[in-house]
């Protein structure tokens, strides 16, 4: 393997310079068929994601957001355009090394959470970590103690029926930061709950998703939280028309 | 995921067991009846050589020989015994002045070898008695329907008296026809008058030899067939096989419990992956493999099959021991190897509909859970 591109056990080690970019995407363009033409989503974005920030990637509907997520955290293909993410070109790796990169380096955050409905929350939470190898009794105790920290500790046994949403999404957030990844993903946290809960969401990402070697990502339109973000990338017409620290006015 | 799904659940245990309790039930039925073509070799267990005319198929399908081939066949090196066996049809007036087709067996006079094994409420010694004939159980029910004892009761053979005084618990016939156990001597009155009666000669095989070997000695030195127990009871069996429709229609029966397993378990477990792709798309982002997918499906569909399978067996015992009061289930049971066979249904019944329903998780991209 060359400098760019390490296999995925060495990926760690190159997301420990925190000064790299934690995404770091050139050219990205992703059609889709629709019968018998093509429709260009995306048109050649380039832009970096760092470390140590709360990115909100915004737009209207059909503007490209979730495609550019999805092939920024390795779940869709890009139709031309290269994808480093902590340095690993991660479009170079095979399908079985990028399945377990993202187990390794990615956490998801679904808008319907997209909990397993006959397994209990602890479990839930520790899906990553029983994929990562790790004995079931072992990853449950890990994922209880971060739900403890999520301040849902005592509805661990409980199975997702049984939980509110909001309590839902604690452990979707749970089951995205248990095995420590450096990039969360989030797709519209926030667009089911009301203005104080969605802002104690985000209160909470912030506490437990941001940190210095680690990038949250955020997909959203809910314009009630854009002042919690630290960087805003506003995608229209798949290309980022405003890149900043606030919208653009008109907004 | 799929435990936590309680109606498709319980959907899926439903398609299974009725599956499998179809399948094993029909199954069971079917070896069952067409032993019943055995039942007259299995009702003569001292037998170890049934010796016939060449042209005799089983114990209903026979031809009568010369009382000479008795002697013959005891004449032969290997044999330890050899006696008399008559089986020949009748008809019985009862002394309501019913008539009924009866099976008439007669049993060597001196040893009383024929008989079946055990008899109820009287033992062997009372045939010494004049004019004495054993019912089967299953007989009692077609000749005293109204449910009167037989003991005692009078019955005209061929214009002769015979008495019941006891009773045979023999394995019914194929057909259920009545049978009556006499003596040998006493038979032949009771059977009408042909130049030869005897029908077979039962035979046992001395120390140091096989059945096989002095089977196929006697028919090289007496020119008639001789079978070995296992060799006639076989040919019983084959003999219902090849002449009745029954492995057809038991066929179709079974072929219709695979076809609707396939149809109940195909359907509710492709529901289940429906209404789960989103969970199993967030699975395959997260990173998890197709391998631990299909895994993690296989165990659960596992743990369903596993669970309807014993509902249906468990179903199929209830069956044979609910009605196993009824004649026609008498001595019925489930043979080890059935019990097998369903179980390879139910597998690949899960395989199939298993494969055909996570063919779309394995295609669906993990990019599917962010739309």
């Amino acid at each position: 393997m060359n400098e760019t591109t390490p296999t995925v056990m060495d990926t760690k080690a190159i997301g420990g310079r925190s000064a790299e970019a934690a995404i770091c995407a050139r050219g990205i363009t992703r059609d889709f068929k629709a019968g018998q033409s093509t429709i260009r989503v995306l048109h050649g974005i380039d832009t970096d994601i760092k470390p140590g920030e709360m990115t909100f990637v915004v737009g209207e509907s059909g503007s490209g957001k979730t495609t550019l997520i999805s092939i920024m955290c390795g779940i869709l293909w890009p139709t031309d355009g290269e994808v480093k993410v902590f340095g690993t070109d991660i479009y170079k790796l095979s399908d079985a090394e990028l399945v377990n990169f993202r187990l390794e380096n990615i956490g998801f955050i679904f808008q319907q959470y997209n909990l397993i409905p006959s397994i209990d929350a602890a479990a839930n939470a520790a899906v990553p970590l029983i994929a990562q190898g790790m004995r079931v009794g072992e990853a449950r105790e890990k994922a209880k103690a971060l739900l403890e920290k999520l301040n849902i500790g005592d509805q661990a046994d409980k199975l997702p029926n049984q939980l509110s949403g909001g309590q839902q999404q604690r452990v979707a957030i749970a089951r995205a930061l248990v095995h420590e990844p450096r990039l969360v993903v989030c797709d519209e946290p926030t667009a089911a709950l009301d203005t104080s809960s969605g802002r104690r969401v985000m209160d909470l990402l912030r506490e437990v998703a941001v940190a210095e070697d680690r990038a949250c990502i955020i997909v959203t339109h809910d314009n009630r939280i854009f002042d919690l973000a630290d960087r805003i990338l506003v995608l229209e017409d798949g290309l980022v028309t405003h890149d900043g620290t606030d919208m653009p006015d008109g907004h | 995921m799929l435990t936590g799904d309680s109606q498709k659940f319980y959907g899926l245990l439903f398609g299974i067991a009725f599956s499998t309790l179809l399948n094993t039930q029909q199954l069971t039925i079917f070896v069952n009846l067409i032993e019943r073509g055995a039942s007259g070799v299995y009702n003569a267990p001292e037998a170890e050589i049934w010796v016939m005319d060449p042209v005799s198929r089983t114990t209903e399908v026979n031809y009568a020989m010369p009382s000479t081939a008795l002697d013959e066949v005891r004449s032969v090196e290997g044999v330890e015994w050899a006696v008399p066996h008559l089986r020949a049809p009748a008809s019985v007036r009862s002394s309501t002045g019913d008539l009924e087709g009866v099976q008439i067996v007669g049993v060597d006079d001196a040893t009383l070898i024929g008989l079946p094994e055990r008899l109820l409420a009287t033992n062997k010694s009372i045939l010494s008695q004049p004019d004495t004939v054993l019912i089967d159980d299953v007989g009692i029910i077609n000749l005293f329907e109204s449910g009167e004892d037989p003991i005692g009761q009078r019955l005209e053979l061929n214009d002769q008296r015979a008495i019941i005084r006891g009773v045979a618990d023999a394995i019914p016939s194929f057909t259920s026809q009545v049978t009556l156990y006499t003596k040998y001597s006493q038979a032949l009155n009771y059977v009408p008058g042909t130049r030869n009666r005897l029908t077979f000669v039962l035979a046992g095989v001395a120390d140091g030899e096989t059945a096989e070997a002095v089977a196929q000695r006697i028919e090289e030195q007496t020119g008639l067939k001789a079978e070995t127990r296992e060799e006639f009871a076989q040919a019983g069996v084959d003999f219902i096989i090849q002449n009745t429709g029954i492995p057809t229609n038991f066929g179709i029966t079974v072929v219709l419990g695979f076809v609707v397993g396939v149809a109940i378990v195909g359907l509710t477990f492709s529901l289940f992956i429906r209404d789960n792709i989103k969970q199993f798309g967030a699975l395959k982002a997260i990173g998890v493999t197709n391998l631990k997918i299909m895994r993690m499906v296989a165990a659960q569909a596992g743990l369903v099959g596993a669970i309807g399978y014993a509902f249906g067996i468990v179903g199929t015992v209830a069956f044979l021991w609910g009605f196993s009061g009824n004649p026609f289930f008498k001595g019925f049971y489930i043979p080890w190897q059935i019990p097998l066979i369903s179980l390879g249904a139910v597998i690949i019944i899960l395989a199939i509909t298993g494969w055909l329903a996570l063919r779309s998780v394995l295609s669906t991209e993990p990019a599917a859970v962010f739309r």
